[in-house]
């Protein structure tokens, strides 16, 4: 009993002092479980590697599409509705809304500006169908994924998204894509030599 | 309750004296004060949380190319009346409003909210409101401008021009005293933050803007955050654009590199440049009296009023011309120059009833001045006539006044 003390008190002394540069200094707020983090953890990496397993092709998409009301707002040919532009029309359509931020017309739809499909996966993961967001399963999230891909010609038909195809797509616009040509830094102009 | 009786009865007297006065109008030679003015009535009012006069009537409007709220009840862009803006601080109901992507205000439950820091930290913590003002807090004054604040010759006045900037008081606990409490990892380059709200908006940060001067801010202007500026939990990112302040923050990531989310998507450049100037702000000012829609009553002196701000710090100066930039004036500062806020200035002017054009320009503290369109174009090798700005457009803005007194866009 008394070495079990005393193992503890050793421990703990260890603890302490092994961790006194970054020990916290309020000690305010709890460790959240790793489930809790697992739920509220939706963020996904241009690489990809938080997405789920799962896969799904265009056509199950173009089922879901019509199915989970996407058609309802963006229109049954994904263009020229009241919700944004999905997929790109010959140019005749439209949207009745100018321009959204960001702007999601002509060349700026989605699946053609997004420099990575890991984007447009998190958003229709996150943010659709409008509200009913977080409903969609990860099958669901890749087949819609695919259809819109494969509507604005940057997939085939029959191929199958996963969390392994899905980051290693080349999307049109993946070289229309700069990180800022400086870091920022506390106390520095934006941009050397702009006015 | 004899005391308050006779109180109530006394006001009562006073009342219905004041009223016969006025009514009656006999009013003895040598009385010459002026009679008194009817009362507010509405005890609301008067009593619980007071409004304002009702010959008062700045109010805020949407942009114009889209109805807010739309047709599925989402509000966009609401534009600050800046024309009648006095002082420095926006009041919170006139505060311009954009969401991301257009998205529902949420009603969050403060008792139900949380924060989760995660990620690339030692320790991932979740914290309750309460939690939160357990902490040591800062207030500080701060602008929040959106991106998408850029005047065009359509714009009638200061509010389509610039009215997506607006300043207030900020109560919250610095973010970096968060981050160390949670133990910032080797590597941990970049954050994202995430808001509550149905789509879930995101922003990506570098690390040393978040452990420089953000603040998870509870409270604006000596109250709560309103909903829409992210009741409960704000994160405030001094003077980077409007998209970054997540609104109603949930979740801080700690990560290796630039998480793209949908609403970083929004600033894709494929020129590095380009995408340098679309984080902090420029030095920017605009002179909010006399300006478009506004009409001078006739030659003579008029003192004219504006606004300037900038994301790398405090203003340190501010230049005012009369004659669309051949000369300049140095303004007074009519604030405190506070880094990133709202910075008042003034200057004397005595107009002579001729056509003219007024501008102004502003320094800031990193000794950045305040450029022109032609100067930006110049940077880029634009067509002289077609200037493009690239980030956020912190121009110098004309203003026309016309020998009638009527002011319009220069830009026009």
């Amino acid at each position: 009993m008394v070495s079990r003390r005393l193992l503890l008190a050793i421990m703990l002394l260890g603890m302490c002092q092994m961790g006194s540069a970054q020990s916290p200094t309020y000690g305010v707020g709890r460790t959240p479980t790793a489930e809790e983090i697992r739920a509220w953890d939706i963020s996904i990496s241009p690489t990809g590697k938080e997405l789920p397993t799962g896969h799904g092709t265009a056509k199950e998409g173009a089922t879901l599409y019509t199915q989970k009301g996407c058609a309802g707002c963006h229109g049954r040919s994904g263009s020229g509705s009241a919700a944004p532009t999905l997929i790109k029309s010959d140019g005749t359509m439209k949207s009745s809304m100018p321009c959204l931020s960001p702007c999601v017309n002509d060349n700026n739809v989605m699946a053609l500006h997004s420099p990575f499909a890991t984007v447009m996966w998190d958003y229709i993961s996150r943010g659709m169908p409008i509200g009913k967001e977080g409903t969609l399963t990860p099958n669901e999230v890749y087949a819609l994924t695919a259809f819109l891909l494969y509507k604005n010609n940057v997939i085939k038909e029959d191929e199958v998204l996963d969390e392994h195809s899905l980051p290693n797509i080349k999307m049109p616009n993946r070289d229309g894509f700069s990180l800022p040509a400086e870091e920022w830094k506390h106390g520095a102009p934006r941009l050397s030599g702009y006015p | 309750m004899d005391e308050k009786r006779s109180r109530r009865g006394f006001l009562r007297n006073g009342a219905a004296l004041a009223t016969g006065l006025t009514v009656g109008a006999v009013r003895p030679a040598e009385a010459q004060t002026a009679a008194a003015e009817p009362h507010a009535k509405d005890i609301k009012e008067l009593i619980a949380y007071g409004d304002r006069s009702r010959f008062v009537t700045a109010i805020r409007v949407p942009v114009s190319e889209r109805m807010s709220p739309d047709m599925f009840g989402l509000t966009f862009h609401v534009l600050t009346p800046l024309q009648d803006s006095v002082g420095i601080i926006t009041p919170s109901s006139l505060f311009y409003t954009a969401t991301h992507r257009g998205a529902f205000v949420p009603d969050i439950d403060p008792s139900e909210h949380r924060l989760m820091i995660h990620g690339m930290v030692d320790r991932p913590l979740t914290f309750t409101m309460d939690e939160l003002k357990r902490l040591p807090y800062i207030t500080r004054v701060f602008f929040v401008e959106c991106a998408g604040n850029r005047a065009q010759a359509r714009h009638k006045t200061v509010q389509e021009t610039h009215g997506l900037t607006s300043c207030a008081e900020w109560v919250g606990v610095p973010l970096s005293l968060l981050l160390k409490e949670a133990g910032v990892q080797n590597g941990a380059s970049w954050i994202v933050a995430e808001g509550a709200e149905e789509v879930k908006g995101g922003s990506s940060l570098p690390i040393a803007k978040a452990m420089d001067d953000c603040l998870v801010a509870y409270a604006m202007n000596g109250e709560p955050l309103r909903p829409q500026q992210g009741f409960p939990l704000r994160l405030i990112v001094p003077g980077f654009e409007g998209i970054h302040q997540i609104k109603y923050l949930r979740r801080i990531k700690l990560v290796d590199r630039y998480y793209m989310t949908y609403d970083d998507y929004g600033h894709i450049n494929a020129d590095p440049k380009a995408a340098a100037l679309a984080l902090q702000i420029g030095p920017k000012s605009v002179i909010t009296y006399p300006s478009a829609g506004q009409q001078l009553s006739g030659p003579g002196f008029y003192e004219i009023s504006g606004l300037a701000w900038s994301g790398g710090g405090a203003i340190r100066k501010v230049e005012v011309s009369t004659d669309g930039g051949q000369h300049w004036q140095d303004a007074e500062l009519r604030s405190p120059a506070y880094r990133m806020a709202h910075t008042r200035f003034g200057a004397h002017w005595k107009w002579d009833g001729k056509e003219c054009v007024l501008m102004s320009r502003c320094t800031d503290e990193l000794g950045t001045v305040q450029p022109t369109r032609a100067e930006v174009g110049k940077f880029w090798n634009d067509p002289p006539d077609r200037p493009r700005v690239r980030g956020n457009d912190n121009t110098v803005q004309p203003w026309k006044v016309m020998s009638d007194g009527s002011v319009l866009n220069g830009l026009a």
